[in-house]
């Protein structure tokens, strides 16, 4: 079909699950500003809950549905216990989130503990058109975020990332903002989670832990904080990599915690912003701090 | 003449520094009411205690009856508080005219849902510039903020605070970093403001135009209000005298 081989309908497939999960991290980190260190613990729940509906008979509708419910709601409760915290604090709370995920998982014997879940109900639409399905949940993915780019909601997010106390101070509620931003990023990677959970067919908790939350973030920080189209090529790329150069898969932590240590040193606007930078387009180096009167 | 906003017994204290000691004033209805004082006297922490950027240790502060210190900030701005801040802030990832516009458009951002559902600034945008013209930066209207001199940047927390078209409008320090025509100018726009209604509290440390343009002074030495009235009669008082006399007089002389 469409003459591409077995293997390149799994890669793209891939391709098409990672750009969700980082388009998901992408609305917390990159438009609203907040770091989060235990994405994958989100991907987690939503790849747990479609697993666990659909190996109970529930059609796959249902279990993706349920995965982006469950992935929602637990993100809204983190959301509400740490999103008041400075952004620094987040870090180290969505990360001790990431590790409690992996902790609960593990020791977990109705979701199979270390030895996961096998045995997955595929989504009954064969290779290809699953690749499909997967493809038209990243267009809609990719039409939400732009969307939300351009509503005031998008405009909001811009300036409760650069300065919470000022958008305070023109009476923007930053604490209501931070946890739409959440909520809906959290349910978003509970999608991308049910979507990989049918895909491979088997997961166990390993499948979620911190490496994965390092390569989403490095996706959305070298795609270019905020920029859709940065975040689509760093996660198509980022995500591939790994199957195409197979020793790549065993340095990945290293890997991607250098590319995202030196994109934050010499292009803090990421792929996009070195585009900028390479095209001809004037661009200004930001001064920062405050002016003293 | 009703009073708008009555602070009474309001004290702020940052570790052993009393910044504000129970200090009590009140805003009329109409009214363009300057509040001066030495540095340090704690007038900025006064107008943050106001809006909310810090919590009294004690005291009240009601807006029209209501009060508003148990309230986080953005709910006080949008019952009617306009800040435009000493420390200038400008979002450094917007445009001068975006920073004004978003502010224009409060009304589609007091909840995050019905902020998803919106698009499109034209409006917005265009009462934005309006706002810039009026405070005299219309020609940076598209500049990076990071690049503007201290004179528009005051002068972009200005109309951003006006873009919010606020009760009371708090000004701390707006004429800092202008030039002499430029402060004139401001202050005769500060005038046409109140004169078309709208309720005042100013800070400058520019005495001569706050002798020129308003009606009270209230003045704040080492966290103190030692006077309230007038303004001929209040610079005459001996206390307000020796608090401007104590100090480096470059600020008392303009
Ligand atoms: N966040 C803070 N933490 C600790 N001390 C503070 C803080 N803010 C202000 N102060 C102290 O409170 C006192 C009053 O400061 P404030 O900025 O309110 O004075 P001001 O009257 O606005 O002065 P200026 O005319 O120089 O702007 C000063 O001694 C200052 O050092
Ligand atoms: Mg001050």
């Amino acid at each position: 079909m469409l003459g591409l081989s077995g293997y390149e309908i799994s890669l793209i497939t891939s391709m098409g699950i990672a750009v969700i999960f980082a388009l998901s991290l992408n609305l917390i980190t990159g438009f609203c500003g907040q770091i989060s260190l235990g994405h994958a613990a989100f991907y987690g729940i939503g790849a747990y809950s479609s697993a666990m509906l659909t190996k109970a008979g529930m059609p796959l509708g249902v279990g993706i549905l349920g995965a982006v419910i469950f992935a929602g709601l637990v993100g809204l409760a983190v959301g509400f216990t740490s999103l008041r915290v400075r952004h620094d604090f987040l870090a180290i709370t969505t990360m001790g989130v990431g590790f409690l995920f992996i902790g609960i998982m593990r020791q977990w014997d109705f979701v199979g503990g270390e030895m996961g879940v096998s045995g997955i109900p595929g989504s009954g639409l064969g290779k290809p058109g699953f690749m499909f399905l997967v493809l038209g949940f990243g267009v809609l993915t990719v039409l939400f975020s732009l969307h939300l780019k351009r509503s005031w909601m998008g405009y909001a997010f811009d300036a409760i990332a650069d300065d919470e106390d000022t958008a305070r101070v023109i009476g923007l509620d930053v604490s209501r903002y931070k946890l739409a931003a959440f909520a809906m990023g959290t349910a978003l990677a509970g999608l991308a989670g049910a979507l990989y959970a049918h895909n491979v067919r088997f997961i166990d908790p390993e499948s979620f832990g911190f490496v994965e939350s390092i390569t989403v973030l490095a996706m959305v920080v070298i795609g270019g904080i905020g920029s859709v189209f940065g975040v689509i090529i760093a996660a198509a790329l980022l995500s591939v990599l790994p199957l195409w150069i197979q020793f790549i898969d065993e340095y990945k932590l290293l890997l991607y915690g250098g590319l995202l240590f030196a994109m934050m040193r010499f292009s803090p606007g990421g792929l996009a912003g070195l585009a900028k930078q390479i095209l001809p387009k004037k661009s200004s180096l930001k001064a920062s701090g405050d002016t003293k009167a | 003449m009703s009073k708008l906003l009555e602070v009474s017994n309001v004290r702020v204290q940052f570790g052993g520094v009393v910044a504000v000691n129970d200090v009590s004033f009140s805003l009329n209805e109409g009214e363009l009411l300057g509040f001066i004082g030495p540095n340090g006297a704690g007038k900025t922490t006064m107008m943050r205690a106001i809006t909310g950027v810090v919590t009294p240790t004690s005291g009240s502060i009601l807006l029209a009856g209501k009060e508003l210190v148990t309230l986080p900030i953005h709910s006080r701005v949008r019952m009617g508080l306009g800040f435009s801040q000493q420390l200038v802030k400008p979002f450094r990832n917007m445009t001068v005219l975006e920073n004004v516009a978003l502010t224009v458009g409060s009304h589609h951002t007091g909840s995050p849902l019905s902020a998803l559902f919106k698009v499109g600034r034209e409006d917005e945008s265009t009462r934005a510039r309006e706002l810039l013209e009026l405070v005299g930066i219309s020609d940076a209207a598209d500049a990076d903020p990071s690049n503007l001199p201290l004179g528009y940047l005051k002068r972009l927390e200005v109309a951003r605070a006006l873009a919010l078209d606020p009760t009371i409008l708090l000004l701390d320090e707006p004429l800092a970093g202008l030039n002499h025509a430029e402060a004139h100018k401001l202050a005769d726009m500060i005038v046409d403001l109140n004169t078309a209604g709208r309720s005042i509290i100013l800070i400058e440390h520019n005495l001569g135009e706050v002798m020129r343009i308003c009606s009270r002074l209230v003045v704040q030495d080492n966290g103190n209000k030692i006077a309230d009235g007038d303004p001929e009669s209040v610079m005459n008082t001996s206390a307000v005298r020796a608090a401007y006399l104590g100090e480096n007089t470059d600020h008392a002389a303009a």
